[in-house]
């Protein structure tokens, strides 16, 4: 039958243990052994100034009782029945995440950073923190915790979106006493912080998650990989697992129960490569990080070839409101395929770049024009990118479509990790796709040829475009080296490196064209193809572009038109920027 | 091939350091990374005397060196300027402050200025794009730049080090 757990919580300046003793009394005395246990608790997730008693698996907490009512709550519990001593602020305290219709914003992930101190475990104990943890040793078996992360639907944040639950499962059917959990906070996408926030603004949340993932698979080592770029969160999160070692959430025996794990943090060392999960257990064990080829998958042969799971900060982080709150809870959230909310980080040429929570579904509309204020200067709207370096555009005609991994996917983006960018009128398709070819081709590890080569080959062809010398089949030789490296490629890495190319000439192929046939880029990005000259009608000589052109090629008399010598532009495009008539043109 | 006799001394915290991790699996990129916060790079007697130390062949640790990119051969700069090239400082203009960069202080990207004041290298997102275009200095961040407020930020860590010079 189920056991009753009373966690008891006194006060320090009280007499130590009074109550605790008092319900081990009764226990012992009415020989409840087999169906009750007391536990000394740390904290209940709030401030008391009395003792306090919470009861799982209900989680009924009471306060303000006193001794000779011990045996009446202890009677009541075992029968199913509540007690009068309920506590108010425990349900204040519990983390209840809510949406805000206000704001259009949802905060799970994000709950506590900006409102506790990251470096103090008591903000985040008092905003119910380290309660799943409780929760989960004494009033749930590994396979039930399973369950719950399975009902709740929650897939995996980092870009594939992998279910979490069954990566889970299939880590804890290994036989192999040893296994490892992982949490990959190397966030490679270049232009997203959405986990260097997290780890910064709320680390013990991520710690916690993690405590859930090593009690599910049976696993007392977990090691965190992070960017050495991010010296700020290393500090944070050094301190809060020395603090949650302290409280004795970390280590042997946690909370006194039998179960025993710990968390180690491993530096990366800048290769984007790492982020795959076999380069990435390769670097945690010192090695160069090369990836390998799959099967067997980490979950079969990880980390020192025992079984491991990896998952991404943002999956971490919310791990403890499903435990807390129960899967099916989360699971009301988002849409049929995509449960919970997604951080993305918006950025580019938007008017409030930042961090949004919001529930999986919401627009591309919603976010950067409700949310984000829109484009920034008044500019034009031209696409996001989604998933960096390995996702995709989505253009304008998309922009009320519900954000979910299958919407995205379908229009050929990806989620990805949680990079946003917006774009406006003035990027250039082409040159865009130029600087992430160039990522890539400079991350790829080379080990293997379609990546090494290919990425090589269609960049290339990109510099070809933007110089001016494009010709017609450039873009069928992209497709067909983009196909190659997608069947080829040993890694995600060069699997995916054509994709971003792939989608923007989905939707932007004029543009390509007009690169490539009319010789020219009408944002004025590819300087090969653009030049500055003044409309002699409608200028007026008042002479501010001669000032401000940085090699002083323009030159003139005060009101008459004045000229550009082509020779010596350089292409900076200030003339036209500075000219309060549009009297300079681009083309 | 291992090596056998004593290199060179290495610094005393980085001994400490290596005493704690040495015979913990995995510690390689952890030892070089104490390195270069100790010597700003990765020396070559150095690195000779880890490979002794910890019992690693030289040409594990160089392979290790060389495929990541954070950890130099070079000795950098005293002032280390590293400009962002993430998207989002990209599309902000990052580019143009390289080239502003390079005019200013005379040096390309990867190399040190020949008075040794400053290096000049690209780094992806340091994780501001809120703030592009965004540099770093020495661990300082600056975000929002426009190529007009270059010169004085380096004129502030140019007359630092005439102030130690002098005092
Ligand atoms: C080249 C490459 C880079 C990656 N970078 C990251 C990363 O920075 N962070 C991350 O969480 N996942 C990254 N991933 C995805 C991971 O390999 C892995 O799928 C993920 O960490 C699994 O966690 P999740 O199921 O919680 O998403 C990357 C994958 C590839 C192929
Ligand atoms: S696809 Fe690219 S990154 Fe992946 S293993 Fe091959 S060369 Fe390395
Ligand atoms: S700023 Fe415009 S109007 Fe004035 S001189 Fe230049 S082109 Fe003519
Ligand atoms: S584009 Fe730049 S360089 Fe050319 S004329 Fe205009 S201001 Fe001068
Ligand atoms: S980079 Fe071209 S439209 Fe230009
Ligand atoms: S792109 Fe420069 S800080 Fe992120």
């Amino acid at each position: 039958m189920d056991k009753k757990y009373f966690f008891v919580w006194e006060p320090e300046k009280l007499k130590q243990n009074q109550m605790y003793n008092a319900f081990s009394k009764v226990i012992n005395e009415k020989n409840l052994q087999e169906k009750a246990e007391v536990i000394k608790s740390l904290f209940l997730g709030l401030t008391a100034d009395t003792p306090v008693v919470k009861i799982m698996p209900e989680g009924n907490i009471y306060k303000g009782f006193a001794e000779s009512d011990v045996e009446t709550i202890i009677d009541n519990a075992l029968n199913g029945k509540t007690s009068k001593f309920t506590c108010e602020c425990g349900n204040k305290n519990s983390k209840v995440p809510e949406a805000d219709p206000q704001s259009k914003q949802f905060k799970i992930v994000l709950r506590n950073a900006g409102y506790i101190n990251p470096e103090s475990i008591e903000d985040y104990i008092m905003r119910g923190g380290y309660s799943a943890v409780e929760k989960a040793v004494f009033s749930m078996t590994p396979d039930s915790l399973i369950a719950e992360v399975k009902a709740s639907g929650l897939r995996g944040r980092g870009g594939a979106g992998f279910p979490t639950g069954l990566k889970w499962e299939l880590t804890r059917r290994e036989k192999d006493p040893v296994k490892y959990v992982i949490c990959n906070a190397d966030e490679g996408d270049p232009g997203a912080y959405m986990d260097r926030s997290i780890m910064e603004g709320d680390p013990h949340n991520l710690i916690e998650g993690m405590i859930l993932g090593g009690y599910a698979i049976g696993s007392s080592q977990g090691f965190i990989y992070i960017r050495a770029e991010y010296p700020l969160a290393i500090e944070r999160l050094e301190k809060a697992l020395t603090a949650a070692r302290e409280k004795g959430l970390l280590g042997k025996n946690i909370l006194g129960s039998d179960f025993s794990f710990d968390i180690e943090l491993r530096w990366g060392a800048g290769a984007f490569v790492c982020g795959e999960e076999t380069a990435l257990i390769a670097s945690v064990e010192g090695k160069r990080g090369n990836p390998r080829p799959r099967p067997p998958f980490p979950s079969v042969s990880g980390l020192w070839n025992k079984p491991t799971f990896i998952n991404n900060v943002e999956t971490w982080a919310n791990i403890p409101v499903i435990v807390e709150k129960g899967g099916a809870w989360f699971a009301t959230i988002g849409t049929e395929k995509s449960k919970g909310t997604k951080v993305f980080a918006v950025t580019g040429k938007v008017k409030n770049p930042g961090l949004v929570e919001v529930p999986m579904g919401t627009t591309i509309r919603e976010i950067v024009f409700d949310i984000c204020g829109g484009i920034n200067n008044g500019k034009k709207y031209k696409a996001v990118q989604t998933g960096g370096p390995s996702g995709g555009v989505i253009p304008e005609k998309f922009l009320d479509m519900q954000v979910d991994y299958e919407t995205l996917q379908s229009i050929g983006s990806i989620m990805g990790s949680g990079g946003l960018i917006v774009m406006d009128e003035d990027d250039c398709m082409v040159d865009v796709n130029k600087f992430y070819l160039q990522f890539s081709v400079d991350e790829s590890c080379g080990k293997c040829a379609p990546c090494r080569i290919g990425g090589k080959q269609i960049l290339e062809i990109l510099e070809k475009i933007t110089k001016g010398n494009g010709e017609e089949k450039d873009v069928e030789k992209i497709k067909s080296i983009a196909m190659a490296m997608q069947k080829a490629s040993l890694c995600a890495l060069g699997q995916t490196t054509p994709n971003p190319v792939m989608s923007s000439l989905m939707y932007f192929e004029d543009e390509y064209m007009q690169h490539i046939k009319g010789k020219k880029c009408s944002t004025g990005k590819c300087k090969d193809l653009v030049s500055y000259t003044i409309i002699s009608d409608k200028c007026i000589g008042c002479g501010l572009c001669a000032q401000r052109c940085p090699v002083t090629c323009i030159s003139g008399e005060k009101r008459k038109p004045y000229l550009i010598d082509q020779s010596k532009c350089i292409k900076c495009g200030e003339c036209y920027a500075v000219c309060k008539f549009n009297a300079v043109s681009r083309g | 091939m291992a090596i056998s006799g004593k290199v060179v001394e290495l610094d005393s915290k980085l001994v400490s350091f290596i005493d704690t991790w040495k015979g913990r699996p995995g510690s390689e990129i952890m030892i070089l990374h104490k390195v270069q916060e100790v010597y700003g790079y990765v020396p070559r007697e150095v690195a000779m005397e880890i490979s002794r130390e910890i019992g690693i062949p030289l040409a594990k640790i160089y392979g290790i060196i060389t495929f990541y990119h954070l950890f130099k051969l070079k000795k950098p700069g005293k002032n280390q300027i590293s400009v962002c090239m993430g998207t989002a400082c990209y599309l902000k203009g990052g580019n143009d402050l390289i080239t502003e960069i390079e005019q200013l202080l005379g040096v390309g990207v990867n190399s040190t200025s020949s008075d040794g004041l400053f290096s000049l290298e690209l780094v992806r997102c340091v994780g501001c794009c809120g703030l592009a275009p965004v540099m770093v200095i020495n661990g300082k961040t600056y975000g929002n730049l426009k190529k007009n407020m270059l010169p004085e930020i380096f004129a502030e860590y140019r007359n630092k080090e005439e102030g130690k010079a002098n005092g």
